[in-house]
């Protein structure tokens, strides 16, 4: 069972046990993270799942895929080079500890 | 031995009239049957009506392709009544290209462009529907709502000219009743169709779109070489097949669901921010798209039962949106809640390309009224308009009652 730490805008923390095979925002939001929208419900059609992946975890994840790409121009936080959607984000062992923090707004 | 011999068969027809008047006890027999199940009205077919099958399906496009058709037609078999489409019709690596082209016309950020405009034409039109209500004491939330916002909106942003639009609603009707088995529903569609079909193909074309408009967009694509331009009047006529009927519905659904829960209108009314959540929710209550199909693309399986290619499969989208497994108390339509996951706009690589669009839609005719209006009422008896795949009314008599 993974877990994701999440750090949110404001700066509080919490730690969330993810069931594996999912994906990061389905995760975020069966914890009721109201920092996630998650509007389209994983399809990335609509940016509002939006996360800024610790810089220590860059690197271990698969790159985005070009609608990911496509849809990250759409977010309404700014976009930075660590910015993900987390409905693309599937979840495995290898992300144990993932360290997530959340952008001010999703819409 | 073959292991589908044991399945649970209902015999359920989704297409009688009676269940395209009240799906809900149908959907509740097929899941609560089993996760996949077999409808004797159509023996070769596997159904899911579970939440947990339906998201399997859509969101496993290599097993359960579409492009031998998302309707109970097999296309492997049957010639489809028109030459399919480039993008609901088709499978990647096709697919992927065309999607990329419609999903950056239609993107969130595209959106946030029109949507000034979108709003201030809702306002005015919820202001003339206050006005009708109060001078003839009801006003039809359909004709006069829930139909005219799209039919103005969605082509106004596509590029059509004014003249002929009620041909858009002709062949929407058309499309979706195509998706269904050869009824009378569709013998009806078929007749109405005949000069609309030409009227459609043309107005796919460039010389009959405003530049700069989203038709418009698709044939600078083709343009820059990303599509051919053999490939995008097609492509038009994807905005023009799916852009409106279904939003249209969408809208009419929600009034609905405002109108008979008077409660929950009352929690819009007070707090106008809950628009988005409140159409939202009357998409997961009350889904505009009833049913889609996928075809077994190869030997495959589903909750562990094993479905021979070439299959069609069934998925009830509304059955999955009040799935008890997913939705804690989902016969309730309650604006609060946050029903992310409904399988209303479909889930995957194809889910609806349009859904920006769509919500965009929903949220400000629904801001408009919630501003305006302190309550609404039923006003009479409403009417369905009978589709083998949409979730349509015919008529809404409603009061509007100002703030």
């Amino acid at each position: 069972m993974p877990k994701i730490h999440v750090i949110r805008a404001d700066g509080s923390t919490r730690d969330i046990e993810a069931g594996a095979g999912g994906s990061a925002m389905q995760a975020l939001t069966a914890a009721g993270e109201s920092g996630i929208v998650a509007e389209c419900g994983g399809s990335a059609m609509c940016a509002t799942c939006h996360v800024y992946v610790d810089q220590a975890w860059v690197e271990r994840l698969p790159a985005p895929l070009s609608n990911e790409l496509e849809m990250l121009e759409c977010t309404a936080s700014e976009r930075r080079p660590t910015s993900r959607l987390s409905c693309q984000i599937k979840l495995g062992d290898e992300l144990d500890g993932l360290v997530l923090h959340l952008p001010e707004a999703q819409q | 031995m073959n292991a589908t011999l044991t399945l649970p068969e209902l015999d359920l027809d989704p297409y009688s009239p009676e269940n395209l008047i009240d799906p809900y006890p149908m959907h509740q027999a097929v899941r609560e049957a089993g996760p996949v199940v077999r409808l004797k009205p159509y023996p070769s077919v596997l159904a899911c009506s579970r939440h947990e099958q339906v998201h399997a399906v859509l969101n496993d496009h290599a097993s359960f392709i579409s492009s031998a058709g998302v309707g109970l037609s097999n296309f492997n078999r049957e010639a489809p009544f028109r030459p399919r489409s480039l993008i609901l019709e088709a499978d990647p690596p096709q697919h992927t290209q065309m999607r990329a082209v419609l999903s950056r016309i239609l993107s969130p950020k595209a959106v946030m462009q029109i949507r000034e405009t979108f709003a201030a034409e809702a306002e005015a039109l919820v202001d003339r529907c206050l006005a009708l209500s109060q001078s003839q004491g009801q006003i039809d939330g359909i004709q006069d709502l829930a139909q005219p916002y799209p039919l103005k909106v969605f082509p106004d942003a596509v590029g059509l000219e004014d003249d002929g639009r009620e041909n858009l609603l002709v062949y929407g009707d058309m499309v979706f009743n195509s998706m269904g088995p050869r009824n009378e529903l569709l013998a009806r569609s078929t007749e109405r169709v005949g000069p609309v079909t030409a009227w459609i193909m043309a107005h796919c074309a460039r010389e009959n779109l405003r530049p700069g408009g989203f038709g418009d967009q698709i044939y600078q694509a083709a343009d820059a070489g990303e599509i051919t331009h053999e490939q995008a009047p097609m492509l038009v006529r994807s905005f023009l097949s799916a852009g409106v009927d279904t939003t249209i519905n969408g809208l009419g659904n929600a009034l609905f669901a405002l109108a008979h829960h008077p409660a929950e209108y009352a929690r819009l009314h007070a707090d106008p921010s809950l628009s988005r959540p409140a159409f939202e929710e009357a998409l997961r209550w009350e889904s505009t798209a009833q049913t889609f199909f996928r075809t077994a693309g190869r030997d495959t399986e589903l909750a562990g039962v094993p479905v021979p290619a070439d299959t069609k499969v069934l998925c009830f989208l509304a059955g999955a949106n009040r799935d008890p497994r997913k939705w804690p108390d989902p016969d309730r339509y309650d604006i609060g809640r946050r029903p992310s996951g409904h399988m209303a706009f479909g889930s995957g690589i194809h889910g609806c390309v349009g859904q920006a669009i769509a919500r965009l839609e929903g949220e400000v005719v629904l801001a408009a009224i919630a501003r305006r209006v302190k309550a609404i009422e039923v006003a009479g008896p409403h009417t369905r308009r009978l589709n083998n795949t949409l979730r349509a009314l015919g008529t809404l008599p409603l009061r509007l009652v100002p703030a």
